[in-house]
């Protein structure tokens, strides 16, 4: 067989002389050139027991168990939450029905932002992109008729998540759950926040400080939880490439694990509970390549420069959500296509758990027939496709190692960079992550604004539109959520709430661990604005520079 | 010679996906506008004064929260109590069809959703800002 140089340069050479490459971009959306042909040429050097191993095996490359998807199909878990908790509660009971395996709660904006759903700053908010959680009385309703020692729920809740997840676990216990039974996660990845999504409340620092409060309880008190779903979906959404996407994300995660032994913990005691969320976006063999790169980059570091000697410290367990950002609002059916090409590499990227987004999300909230189809889509991936019939089946791939290997160097690239500026923390002052994840959404948006990347049904193929039902919230929630709010403050016992507010306030300025403290403010009835208003109070609030 | 086109991107209530505000706000500066981007986290109230203290020529809001209609009124109602009324107000966002009746009795302009492309933002504000200049002249 001649070298690789030789037949492009005679064979593929004459066939692209009878018949010229198209005019296309031979390049991944991350903009890593695609060469026409990979070999084992391209993976000259490469070790598969050092670079891949066994599933299940250090450094996880192909996948964190041994028998992976044929012993356990990932968590078929769809993100819902609009409206009241009894609306949410009735659309979490419709979606177990359907199939699904686990629970994942959306809140709305005033929830995500720490105001009470009566707050000036709530107004026309309420329960739109979520459901209003404002106190334990709404969490009860949320998870009415649902077992927490049974189903696991996830809960996409940041800036306040200390207090929503002691909610959570107030009401566990009010049921009678024992908490070192109740599974779930919370997301709690304050970093990306600052990066991306935007939605903090509190500067850095006492943020991050937060966040490494429920590294050191939540082991102890609630072991089978996730208390931190280290992040990329966001940063890919703001408009990264799949490689920031992996890098920044797994930077944040080395953050956290930083302060945490900082503050003295013990490497295996918290690192197998850090969990991971990334986006699968359309660019099939990238995104492949990403899952498959960001188990071997964290398993290497945790191993070789943390120490961590528990091999579940080393493990990267991910959920991923097919890419909202991918959704176009025209021909909007078309979005079942893209979703269904994302999902399956998530699975075939080893994912552990998997949202598809339904069509119609470009429009507005998913209808229940929307995503019911969504949730199909993972079904029909999983039952009838057949590649879940041997574990990671991609292994070896010339394109897709080479790949792997390309974006684990440029993810190291990223982190000397950001090392190089002070770390994580320093360079979102810096407005090093904006100006990054900037620039790639404006080249992005002008790759397809001059048709460099065709998007079906936007700059190709265009048609009329069809118009497809969509989901609408009703006007009576905001009134539903400052009714239970009254009640709730009316019939608490005033004391108890007091106390548990200046217990919290003491913590915060002594600089305690605020777990308890939040616990004890949920039982108490506490709402979510007043316990975010004691942390202002101590913090401050956060404004990001504005940068275009 | 005319003055330059000013337009002030604005980021209303508590949805932090600025992607499209910053997208926007770079192609309209690109196409030779003044633009001015609010940042997050803004009340009507605030954005109709830095309307008004920039005296721009157009408002785009950005919502993707489901929010947009509480918004727009606010704005529009803001616009109005200012006499602001010649300012041209459009968006973006993730705004169903089923709201943009509302929306253009309101007197708000265009909405452009997810897939929009941004050659045709540009070409919309220099048409519709030219359209009222030249009205405004006559």
């Amino acid at each position: 067989m001649k070298p690789k140089e030789a037949w492009l340069a005679d064979e593929y050479q004459a066939a692209t002389t009878r018949m010229p490459e198209r005019e296309a971009v031979f390049e991944t959306l991350s903009d890593i050139p695609v060469e026409p042909l990979y070999t084992a040429e391209d993976l000259r050097g490469f070790d598969a027991g050092t670079e891949l191993g066994y599933p299940g095996e250090f450094p996880y490359t192909r996948g964190v168990q041994a028998s992976m998807y044929r012993s356990k199909l990932w968590t078929m878990r769809m993100f819902a939450g609009f409206g009241t908790a009894e609306q949410t509660n009735e659309r979490f009971h419709k979606l177990l029905t359907a199939g699904q395996t686990g629970l994942s709660t959306a809140f709305d904006l005033p929830t995500l932002m720490g105001y009470d759903s009566d707050h000036a700053m709530a107004l026309g908010e309420v329960g739109k992109c979520g459901v209003a959680v404002a106190s334990l009385a709404d969490m009860e309703v949320l998870f009415e008729g649902i077992d927490p020692e049974a189903i696991t729920t996830s809960m996409t809740i940041n800036s306040p998540a200390n207090a929503v997840w002691a909610m959570y676990l107030a009401m566990a216990e009010r049921k009678g759950a024992d908490l070192a039974k109740v599974g779930g996660t919370i997301q709690n990845d304050i970093l990306k926040e600052f990066i991306a999504q935007k939605e903090y409340i509190f500067p850095p620092a006492p943020s991050v400080k937060l966040v490494i409060d429920t590294f050191e309880w939540g082991p102890r008190v609630a072991p089978r939880f996730n208390f931190v779903s280290v992040s990329g979906y966001h940063i890919r959404e703001a408009g990264s490439t799949s490689v920031q996407e992996l890098a920044f994300t797994l930077a944040d995660g080395i953050h956290y694990v930083r302060k945490a032994l900082e503050r003295g913990l013990d490497i295996d005691e918290f690192a197998p509970r850090v969990s991971f969320f990334f986006n699968v976006h359309n660019d099939f063999f990238e995104e492949i390549a990403k899952f498959r790169a960001a188990r071997r980059i964290w398993a290497r570091q945790m191993r070789d420069v943390f120490g961590a000697k528990d091999p579940r410290s080393w493990m990267l367990r991910t959920h991923a959500q097919t890419a909202g950002v991918s959704l176009t609002a025209r021909q909007p059916l078309v979005n079942v296509a893209r979703v269904a090409i994302q999902a399956l590499a998530g699975v075939l990227g080893g994912t552990n758990s998997l949202h598809t987004d339904a069509f119609d999300e470009a429009l507005s909230l998913p209808t229940e027939e929307a995503a019911t189809l969504a949730l199909r889509t993972q079904q029909v991936v999983a039952f009838e496709s057949g590649v879940t019939n041997t574990v990671d089946p991609l292994a070896g791939s010339y394109y897709l190692e080479s790949l792997t290997n390309d974006m684990e160097r440029r993810t190291l690239d990223y982190f000397a960079q950001i090392d190089a500026l002070g770390g994580v923390e320093r360079a979102i002052e810096a407005g090093y992550f904006a100006k990054e994840i900037g620039d790639a959404s404006w080249k992005q948006q002008r790759d397809i604004d001059e048709r460099r990347r065709l998007v079906v049904g936007v700059n190709a193929f265009e048609q009329d539109v069809q118009e497809v039902p969509i989901q609408l919230v009703d006007a009576a929630v905001a009134r539903v959520q400052r009714e239970r709010l009254e009640r709730v403050r009316r019939e608490r016992d005033p004391q108890a709430a007091a106390a548990a507010l200046d217990e919290l306030r003491d913590r915060a300025k002594d600089g305690g661990n605020t777990m308890p403290a939040f616990m004890r403010a949920a039982h108490a009835f506490c709402t979510l604005g007043e316990q975010m208003d004691v942390l202002r109070e101590v913090y401050g609030v956060y404004q990001e520079p504005v940068l275009v | 010679m005319d003055r330059p086109i000013r337009v002030l991107i604005a980021k209303p209530g508590l949805d932090g996906h600025d992607r499209g505000a910053k997208v926007i706000a770079r192609a309209l500066r690109d196409a030779g506008m003044e633009v001015i981007y609010t940042g997050l986290r803004q009340t009507a109230e605030m954005i109709v004064n830095a309307a008004v203290q920039e005296d721009v020529d157009a408002v785009g809001l950005s919502v993707l929260s489901g929010a947009h209609m509480h918004y727009f009124r606010e704005v529009t109602a803001a616009l109005a109590a200012r006499g602001a009324t010649d300012v041209l107000l459009f968006g973006g966002g993730i705004v169903p069809d089923t709201d943009l009746p509302v929306l253009a009795g309101l007197g708000v302009g265009r909405i452009f959703t997810p897939g929009a492309n941004t050659d045709d933002v540009v070409a919309y504000v220099r048409s519709e800002i030219a359209r009222r200049r030249s009205q405004a002249a006559h």
